[in-house]
Parts: structure tokens; C-alpha cells; sequence
């Protein structure tokens, strides 16, 4: 019976640790994050309280398919920030590793692109393995629901990183869209391609 | 003898050439069937592009597999994900410099959420990604190899 115990314990140990490798899934409850702006002022998730939900976005400088989405996360900021979902985007890659995504670096590409919202780093490199964040851009879905912030889509922005004008699924906006209708979201999650999330060497 | 050596150069020049000029421009569904081959060769199938650092670093390993490798039954196909307009001024140079000798594709399909599962269930879309396998063994690696573990995922499969 001891033995059962403990191998029931192990097994359940096991489970959570492979559960937190993974990361958020759709339905779970978000991670909150205190994180440095590029204005030099801390942003946390609980600032968006007053919200219906947040747009966050691991993004970054360097990576080409960051820069290829960059005017559509602009863009869906400008059209959900008026309905309650603001974007909040997160750099979660070591400038030791890329120069190009250095704070300097990031506050000087949002002054050359006039980003409309918060680029904060993730200089811990602790809120992006928190979200299961592998790659950049990879985008988590908030809602607001009683007090509590909820995972309702994670994944692409839409299925056309190349040309905005052959995109035949906007998935997050239409994810955005059913939260503000109150429809439950249709697709929960996709995949993209992205560049690997650089990781402070030891 | 002057013209021996003018000779091996124009033929080295065109060999070189002609192996640059394999690059094929695809979509998924042009090279799918290399994921499910059923015959005994062990494939080792790497997704990398031009800008990708950790792609840029571990490529000396496939090539020095390559070459460990060269008298068994391995083959090793590269997908490219660089933007098409890339092709002649960065991945061409790349494929040259590094002396890459595998089947070499570029993979032109942006509606990546239909294929990315095709190759591994586990695969975020990450780059850069392995596959090697053989029938049903199959390892996946997303994020850098090292060389110890690529060779390690060939010779269990051999």
C-alpha cells in the first residue's frame, strides 16, 4: 500500500512537471508578470484589470517573422484596444545572445515603428517558460472573467506570415471577436513558424 | 597542363553549380512523402534557414554526419524556411560555404499550421527542428542539436 502511495506520488510529481514543461493551454488560468516597459516603468497583468482581456505577444526585434507580422500586431492593437483587448508584447530573448534584442535596442525599433503599445523585456527569461512560449511571435489570448485572467487562444496570428493580403484566417481576431461576441473561440490553438526563443547561455 | 588544371576547375565550378541548382522551391505537400518512407535508409530531415542562429551553428554537425555516414544507408535532406527572394543571395552562398551535400529544399508554404503537425505532433514551429528515422523510429529535436545527439538519434536507427 506504501508503495502504491509513493508511486502514485512519483507519478503525480512526474505529471505535474511534464504539465509545467508544457506550459498554457487554452482554459487555464494566466500567469501574471511584472515586467520593465521601454519607458523605463513596470507593466503588470493585474494594470489590465480594468480590462476584457490582453493580447499578449512574445515578439521580439531580430527574427524575420517578427518583423513579417510586426504591422499586423500594430494593426490588431489599434482595432482591439478600443473593445478591451490591448496588446501587451514580450521579449523573452537574451541580449547575450542577440545584440538586436537588447532594451536599447527595443525601445529604438518601437520609437522607428511607433509601436501603440508595451514592449516589455523578459530580462529573467522566467514569463515565457511560464506560458510555454517557444518561439517569437507566439501569441496567448487573455480574457478577463471574474477577476481572473484565462487563456482562450494561443498560437498563430493569422495562417499567412509572407502577405497580409493572402491571409484566409485571421485566427487571433477572430478569437478577439468571439470573446466580444461571447462566443466561445472556434480554434483554440495553431501553430506557426517562428525563430527559437534565445536562451542565456550558462 | 595549364589547361588540365582549366579543365578541373570548369569541372568543379559545375559540379558545384549543379548542385546549387537542386535547391527546389516546394510546398508541403511536394515533399510529404519524405517523412513516410518505408524502405531501411535512415533519413535525417533538418528545418534551418539563412537567419537562424541556432541553425547557423549546428549545421557543421550535419555536415560532419554527413560525411561519418557517407558508406551506410543515411540520407540527409535540408529544408530551408528563407524567404523565396533569398534563394540566389543567401542560401545559395550558405549551401556552398558549409558544403552541404544533402537533398536540398526550399520550403515556400505560409499557411504553416497545416503541415507543421505533418512533421512532428510535437513541433511548436520552432526552427530549427531534426527528424531522423527510419520506418517507424522515429526522434524528433526541436531547438539546437548537438553533434553527440545526432549521432547518438543515426546509430540507434542503423
Amino acid at each position: 500500500m506504501k508503495k502504491a502511495t509513493g508511486f502514485l506520488f512519483v507519478f503525480m510529481a512526474f505529471t505535474l512537471i511534464v504539465k509545467a514543461q508544457q506550459g498554457l493551454e487554452p482554459g487555464d488560468k494566466a500567469v501574471n508578470f511584472n515586467l520593465l516597459n521601454i519607458d523605463g516603468e513596470y507593466v503588470s497583468l493585474q494594470d489590465y484589470q480594468d480590462q476584457q482581456g490582453v493580447v499578449v505577444i512574445f515578439t521580439c526585434n531580430h527574427c524575420p517573422y517578427a518583423q513579417a507580422w510586426e504591422q499586423r500586431i500594430i494593426d490588431i492593437h489599434h482595432e482591439f484596444s478600443p473593445k478591451g483587448f490591448p496588446v501587451v508584447a514580450i521579449n523573452p530573448n537574451d541580449s547575450s545572445i542577440v545584440q538586436a534584442d537588447s532594451y536599447s535596442a527595443m525601445q529604438k525599433r518601437a520609437d522607428d515603428k511607433n509601436y501603440p503599445f508595451v514592449y516589455l523585456l523578459d530580462a529573467r527569461q522566467n514569463i515565457f517558460p511560464a506560458y510555454g512560449a517557444t518561439k517569437t511571435p507566439h501569441v496567448y489570448l487573455l480574457e478577463m472573467d471574474k477577476d481572473e485572467f484565462y487563456v482562450r487562444y494561443v498560437g498563430a496570428i493569422d495562417n499567412n506570415y509572407k502577405n497580409p493580403e493572402k491571409v484566409t484566417k485571421t485566427y487571433l481576431a477572430d478569437a478577439i471577436n468571439s470573446l466580444i461576441n461571447g462566443e466561445p473561440v472556434k480554434t483554440e490553438s495553431t501553430k506557426a513558424i517562428g525563430c527559437s526563443i534565445k536562451v542565456a547561455k550558462d | 597542363m595549364k589547361s588540365a588544371a582549366g579543365l578541373i576547375i570548369i569541372i568543379l565550378f559545375s559540379v558545384i553549380n549543379s548542385k546549387a541548382q537542386d535547391i527546389k522551391t516546394v510546398n508541403f505537400d511536394d515533399i510529404e512523402t519524405v517523412f513516410y518512407k518505408t524502405d531501411d535508409t535512415v533519413r535525417v530531415i533538418n528545418f534551418w534557414a539563412t537567419w537562424c542562429i541556432p541553425c547557423v551553428e549546428e549545421m557543421p554537425y550535419f555536415t560532419k554526419a554527413e560525411q561519418q555516414y557517407s558508406d551506410k544507408k543515411v540520407k540527409f535532406i535540408y529544408v530551408s524556411l528563407d524567404f523565396p527572394r533569398y534563394l540566389e543571395t543567401k542560401v545559395i552562398p550558405f549551401v556552398k560555404k558549409h558544403n552541404m551535400n544533402g537533398r536540398l529544399f526550399l520550403l515556400d508554404d505560409p499557411d504553416a499550421n497545416q503541415w507543421i503537425s505533418q512533421v512532428d505532433s510535437r513541433w511548436s514551429g520552432a526552427l530549427p527542428a531534426t527528424v531522423v528515422y527510419r520506418r517507424e523510429q522515429k526522434t524528433f529535436k526541436e531547438g539546437g542539436i548537438t553533434y553527440k545527439e545526432l549521432n547518438e538519434f543515426i546509430k540507434q536507427k542503423l
